[in-house]
């Protein structure tokens, strides 16, 4: 058989089993009834033992939800939601009164994180990385607590800072994304249950890597990510998120609000891994992942970096996006998107330009494999202040087989002529000669993909935090190749 | 070692070689020359086992096994090398990072551990000086924006690190000045022992005043038309290719 004919057959075949997160975690868990109303959004605010005006919050905010129709603009095919039909809290009984210390922790829940080459105990923890795991719709355990705090950084789960540093939440969240921004922001506004909480004090650059490991586990639920990242005047953090779940038949919902806000001269550097169960090789299961996630760079000479590694999930949905109010602010977004068999993503970023001297990267690598869709959306929006912004974008695809797609929407609006944006694309099919160039030298055909794939992505995998660059690598490989890594 | 018996291929329904015999045992080599559109290039990408290529009758052995039945990279693990006329970019890819996988996957095939880092630190220098090939040009990304000199040293490299029992030279004097085919040829040479064999394929009788060859065949519309010792290759090179061919 052709070499390149092999290699999309193999590419095709793989399905579910080779996605080694798959597996699932026997714990006795707390779920309210199916459904979104009122009395679930109040359950889950008690649960939490919030304050009152976070509920109240909550509560406006699926008033604001009831009102708005779904976003259609995406290149996907999204089956009707059925909000009914779908658990919103879930949490493993044994972490409902928050244990005080790893001990006291259900050792099967430890047992999951450790698979998942995320050991939370002290002997054991990632060196230069402080982890807060999140399980379903809680956060499990934060490493490093303590030696971040002698620095001033609050690193924590959301629940936790609605009750400590309730002055942050109130001032910060929400200011990124408006709860009326379309109807995924407003639900999760509505029904966020956990993620992480940082904030970086003046001065001070946090010496390791923050990261969050989202788990979810629990059948037919929903998890409700709501990360807040504040980064200080002159400080600096970088923040890492990895994600994967269980193989199940039916479609799971994430829908994530992410916002950053960096003030003067402050950097946050915020990187992912997303690895949710893509369903099987027919689209049968898998991740709904509709993400908002997007930064502030309020500050003069702020800049906030978003670096993507998307493989998993049967829908990605997800355009991480940077508003530059301040002068000589600087966004960057940098991508890898994989889609293999029915797998199907649109996202990209928006870069707005409002501060003078502002400029902006945008950097996305688009691979489809299978019968999969890929899109990259962007918008380039330079506002008439924007005096002298610059943009720069490049958006290359990559083509494996014959029946998969890519396509490539820029929007770009400029209202100032000092500006300057350039864009360049580019789509192409994974090239036979370069394949059997790789093989004629002993790499056999799916280490031949993995190879060109990787290179093909190396502008943006080379931004990832050298711990997770090699993992990420692997990952692109896998995806494509079901070899085990 | 390699054994073509009756070979004949067509791509899209063209026949390129038509009846084509060659034996090539160990510790020979052999010089295959012909003009443009003899089959040269194609008998290298059969022997390789590139698609597109429809073999319509012959057999091919190679050291016991049917060579036709391997796959591209199996063919490569049990040690026939191509050195190409036109070596691939690949971007992204740091050139030393790919000799390093190249050489796993042919250990890995063998069922042998991965070559330790140093030891492939040390093997990729002292091969790369033997070829004057600096430490700096190993870090940049494979082949992109090699000169055509660069790219070609670039193969040697490749297969003296490799060294494989059967190798093909695809027009290796291509585009190479004559610093570049010296170093080249030397490198070739360096690797000749009594259990590897060569073919090098070319247009010109220059290279083989470097690389002496035991035998030579001149192959013509898809068939060897003649074969001898080195003296052929002096003989056409004083009468072109047109005269040898009727005379064969």
């Amino acid at each position: 058989m052709a070499a390149t004919e092999k290699t999309i057959k193999q590419v095709s075949t793989l399905g579910s089993s080779d996605y080694k997160y798959g597996f699932s975690t026997e714990v006795d868990e707390i779920r309210p009834p199916k459904g979104l109303n009122e009395e679930i959004i109040k359950f889950i605010s008690a649960q939490k033992d919030e304050p009152e005006w976070m509920l109240e919050w909550r509560l406006n905010a699926f008033k604001v939800f009831n009102k708005l129709p779904k976003p259609q603009w995406a290149k996907l095919n999204i089956p009707e939601i059925d909000y009914q039909d779908c658990y919103y809290y879930s949490i493993p009984k044994s972490l409902k009164d928050k244990p005080k210390s790893l001990d006291e922790i259900d050792p099967e829940i430890l047992k999951t994180y450790e698979k998942l080459g995320i050991p939370l105990k002290e002997q054991k923890m990632l060196s230069g990385i402080a982890v807060d795991a999140v399980f379903d719709s809680v956060s499990v355990a934060t490493t490093y607590k303590k030696q971040l705090s002698d620095l001033g950084i609050v690193f924590c789960s959301i629940s936790e800072a609605v009750k400590t540093h309730p002055e942050l939440v109130k001032k910060y969240l929400g200011s990124v994304i408006p709860v009326s921004d379309h109807s995924f922001a407003a639900l999760n506004s509505a029904v966020f249950t956990d993620g992480s909480f940082i904030y970086i004090p003046e001065g001070v650059r946090c010496p390791v890597e923050l990261s969050t490991y989202f788990r979810i586990n629990a059948m037919n639920t929903g998890q409700f990510e709501r990360t807040l990242i504040i980064a200080d005047k002159d400080s600096y953090v970088s923040y890492l998120e990895g994600c994967t779940a269980p193989m199940r038949d039916e479609n799971q919902l994430h829908a994530a609000n992410v916002e950053l806000v960096a003030l003067d001269n402050a950097e946050i550097k915020y990187s992912t891994v997303q690895n949710w169960y893509p369903g099987d090789k027919e689209g049968k299961g898998g991740i709904y992942n509709f993400v908002t996630k997007r930064g502030a760079c309020r500050g003069k000479n702020s800049k906030i970096s978003w670096t993507q590694v998307e493989t998993g999930s049967a829908i990605t949905w997800k355009y991480p996006s940077c508003i530059l109010q301040g002068d000589n602010s600087k966004g960057e977004f940098y991508s890898v998107a994989i889609t293999n068999n029915m797998q199907q993503a649109d996202t990209g970023t928006k870069m707005i330009h409002i501060g003078k001297n502002t400029s902006s990267k945008i950097i996305s690598k688009g691979i489809s494999a299978g019968k999969a869709n890929n899109t990259y959306r962007g918008l380039v929006n330079i506002l008439s202040k924007a005096k002298n912004a610059r943009n720069f974008t490049q958006c290359d695809s990559l083509l494996i087989g014959n029946q998969c797609g890519a396509h490539t929407v820029p929007y770009i609006e400029s209202s100032n002529s000092d500006s300057m944006v350039e864009h360049e694309a580019t789509t192409s099919k994974i090239n036979e000669d370069q394949l059997f160039y790789c093989q004629q030298r002993g790499l056999n055909s799916e280490d031949a993909v993995g190879l060109i794939v990787n290179g093909f992505c190396k502008e943006v995998l080379q931004h990832l935090p050298m711990e997770f660059a090699v993992e990420a690598q692997k990952l692109v490989a896998i995806s494509l190749e079901g070899s085990v890594g | 070692m390699l054994e073509i018996k009756n070979l004949h291929v067509s791509i899209e329904e063209k026949k390129i070689i038509k009846g084509l015999d060659l034996s090539i045992n160990k510790g020979e080599v052999h010089a295959l020359m012909g003009p443009n559109g003899s089959g040269k290039s194609t008998l290298s990408y059969v022997l390789s086992g590139k698609d597109k290529y429809e073999i319509n009758d012959g057999t091919i052995d190679y050291n016991g096994k049917n060579l036709l039945e391997l796959d591209v990279d199996e063919r490569a693990n049990e040690g026939l090398f191509l050195a190409f006329q036109y070596p691939m970019e690949i971007p992204g890819v740091q050139t030393s990072f790919f000799l390093k996988t190249a050489i796993n996957s042919k250990r890995k095939y063998l069922g042998q551990s991965e070559m330790d880092a140093l030891e492939f630190a040390k093997l990729m220098k002292s091969k790369a000086e033997e070829l004057n090939i600096s430490t700096e040009m190993l870090k940049r990304d494979l082949n992109v924006n090699y000169s055509g000199g660069e790219k070609k040293k670039q193969e040697i490299l490749q297969m003296s690190m490799l060294s494989p029992k059967m190798a093909i030279l695809d027009e290796t004097d291509s585009g190479l000045d004559i610093d570049a085919l010296r170093i080249v040829s030397e490198g070739v040479n360096k690797l000749r022992n009594s259990d590897n064999s060569f073919l090098v394929i070319t247009h010109y009788q220059r290279l083989l005043n470097y690389i002496k060859p035991d035998f030579v065949h001149i192959i013509a519309d898809g068939k060897i038309v003649k074969s001898g010792d080195y003296s052929l290759a002096l003989e056409l090179e004083e009468k072109g290719y047109e005269e040898i061919s009727q005379t064969a």
